[in-house]
C-alpha cells in the first residue's frame, strides 16, 4: 500500500485496469448472450475442455462403480430379480402391444400419414459434472461426432427428461425439463386439455400457470408430450400434477406437477432421433410481444422450443 | 531456478484443482452448500503471494472457469476479476488480521461475489434463484480457515515462494 499515491494507475492493482477488466468481461458476456457464437469458441477449445469434463467426471463414475462392488450379494440379486420381473412385464405387455400397434399401422396406412410408431433411439450415459450453481443442465457423454444434434429430445425409461442444446465433438449438454427457461407443450392425459409446462424456479418441479379456470384439473392427473412445436413427439409422460390452485393473477389456474422422469438419477438415458412430424394445427402465428431474439432466456434461448400460440389452448 | 518453476507449476495446479471442484458434483441435498472453489483458492493466492495474481490472471481463470460452465462467456471472469481487485487492494490489511477477522472479511467478499452473479443473472434474464442460493458464501467462508492453513501448510513443506 505504500506507493498508494496515485490510486489511479497503482501498479497491476490499478483501477484503470479494474474498469478495462470490467469492461472486457461485459462485452463478452453481452456479444456472447446475444448472438451465441462464443459457443463455437467453446467447440474449439472442446479439446482442452472435454478431458477435464471427463476427470471431473470420475469422482462420481468412482462412486457408482463402488457403490456396485460393495454392494453386497443379497442386494444385487434381489436386483436382479425385479429387472426380471419388470423385463418379463415389459414384454408381456410388448406383445399384446403388437397387435394394437399392427392394427394401428394398418389403419394409418388408410387414412395415408407418414407417422410411425418407430422409435431410432441412442443410448447415452450422463457424465457427472456440475455445470454452474442452479443450472438444470446435464452432461451426456456423446456428442457431435456421434450424431447428435442440438433439439434432440431426451428420455429416461419414465419419461422426458429434456433437449439437447449444446454438443460438443464428444460431449453434449441437455437442458432439463425442470430448468426455468425450458417450456414443454403438453397435454393431461384425461381431458386432452392442451397447455405448457415451464420448469420452476427451484428447479425440482413443473409449473403450469395458465389452465383455463373452468378447465377440470385434479391432483395426480398425468401429463403428456402435445407434439405441438414440433419439438418433442407426442406421447410421451411428462409428469403428474400434484397441486392445483388459482394463480395469483386471478385469471387462470396454476398447476405443479411432479416430473415423471428420474431426473436428478438416472445414469443412463435416450436420446431419440428422426422427431415425428408435429401433430395438430399448422405453423403457429408468431405470438404477440417482443421479438424472440429478445426473449429473456439466457443462454438456452436459441435452444426452447418454439412456445405455441395461445391460441391453441381450448 | 528449479524451485521457482515449481513454485509456479504448483501454483497453476492448485488453480487448476480448484476449476476441477468446481465442476464436481454434490449429492443433490448437499447441492446449494457448495462453496465457490476458484474464488477461495484465488484469495490464499492473491494474500500470500500477491505479485503473483494480477487481475490478469484473475480474468484469465474465470475465463476458463466460464469455459468449463458453458454458460455465459465472461460471467466468473467479472466476478474473480472484482474480487481480486478487492483483496489485492486491502491485501497488506487483510494478511495481518488475525484468522476470524480474516474470516469475515472473506464473508463479505464470498457475499458481494454471490450479488454480482445474481445481477449478472438477472440482466441476462434468468428467475430470482431461491433462498439457498445464499449458503454457499457461508460455507466458504467457514471453509477458509481449512484452506487458508492446509494451503499454507503444502507451500511450507515443499518450500515453495
Amino acid at each position: 500500500m505504500g506507493q498508494d499515491s496515485s490510486p489511479l494507475f497503482a501498479g497491476s492493482t490499478g483501477t484503470l485496469r479494474l474498469i478495462g477488466y470490467l469492461a472486457l468481461a461485459m462485452v463478452l458476456m453481452v456479444l456472447d448472450h446475444r448472438n451465441g457464437w462464443m459457443w463455437r469458441i467453446r467447440y474449439g477449445a472442446a479439446v482442452a475442455v472435454e478431458p477435464l469434463y471427463r476427470l471431473a467426471g470420475l469422482p462420481v463414475e468412482g462412486m457408482r462403480t463402488l457403490s456396485v462392488a460393495f454392494a453386497d450379494r443379497q442386494h444385487l440379486t434381489d436386483q436382479n430379480q425385479r429387472l426380471r420381473e419388470d423385463l418379463l412385464l415389459a414384454n408381456a405387455k410388448l406383445n399384446r402391444m403388437a397387435a394394437v400397434a399392427e392394427q394401428n399401422e394398418h389403419l394409418k396406412e388408410l387414412l395415408d400419414t407418414q407417422r410411425s410408431l418407430e422409435l431410432n433411439v441412442q443410448l447415452a450415459r450422463v457424465v457427472g459434472v456440475d455445470l454452474g450453481a442452479y443450472r438444470h443442465r446435464l452432461l451426456l457423454n456423446v456428442g457431435a461426432r456421434d450424431g447428435v444434434k442440438p433439439g434432440q429430445p431426451v428420455i429416461d425409461a419414465r419419461g422426458v427428461m429434456g433437449q439437447v442444446i449444446q454438443t460438443l465433438p464428444t460431449t453434449a449438454v441437455v437442458m432439463l425439463i425442470t430448468d426455468p427457461n425450458n417450456a414443454l407443450p403438453v397435454t393431461i392425459e384425461r381431458t386432452g386439455l392442451r397447455t405448457i409446462a415451464y420448469g420452476s424456479r427451484e428447479g425440482d418441479r413443473l409449473i403450469l400457470p395458465t389452465i383455463p379456470m373452468a378447465a377440470e384439473v385434479q391432483v395426480g392427473d398425468r401429463l403428456l408430450t402435445s407434439g405441438l412445436g414440433g419439438r418433442f413427439p407426442p406421447g410421451f409422460p411428462v409428469g403428474q400434477i400434484t397441486r392445483v390452485a388459482p394463480a395469483t393473477t386471478g385469471m387462470f389456474l396454476e398447476a405443479q406437477a411432479q416430473p415423471s422422469a428420474d431426473i436428478s438419477r438416472s445414469e443412463d438415458v435416450l436420446l431419440l432421433h428422426d422427431q415425428a412430424e408435429p401433430a395438430g394445427p399448422p405453423a403457429p402465428v408468431p405470438p404477440m410481444g417482443p421479438p424472440a431474439e429478445l426473449a429473456p432466456a439466457g443462454a438456452g434461448s436459441a435452444a426452447a422450443p418454439p412456445r405455441p400460440a395461445k391460441g391453441f389452448q381450448p | 531456478m528449479n524451485r521457482q518453476r515449481l513454485g509456479l507449476w504448483w501454483f497453476i495446479g492448485t488453480l487448476v484443482f480448484a476449476l476441477l471442484s468446481m465442476l464436481v458434483p454434490l449429492p443433490d441435498v448437499l447441492e446449494p452448500f457448495k462453496p465457490y472453489w476458484p474464488a477461495l483458492v484465488l484469495l490464499y493466492w492473491a494474500l500470500e503471494s500477491g505479485d503473483r495474481v494480477t487481475l490478469g490472471s484473475a480474468f484469465t481463470m474465470g475465463l476458463a472457469a466460464d469455459l468449463l460452465d458453458g454458460v455465459l462467456l465472461g460471467e466468473q471472469a467479472l466476478r474473480l476479476t472484482a474480487l481480486v481487485f478487492i483483496a489485492l487492494r486491502f491485501r497488506s490489511r487483510l494478511r495481518f488480521f488475525p484468522m476470524w477477522q480474516q474470516t469475515l472479511a472473506v464473508l463479505a467478499l464470498l457475499l458481494n461475489d454471490r450479488i454480482l452473479l445474481t445481477i449478472v443473472r438477472v440482466f441476462a434474464g434468468d428467475a430470482l434463484p431461491p433462498a439457498s442460493w445464499w449458503i454457499s458464501p457461508f460455507v466458504g467462508a467457514a471453509l477458509w480457515p481449512f484452506v487458508f492453513l492446509l494451503l499454507d501448510d503444502l507451500r511450507m513443506r515443499l518450500r515453495l515462494q
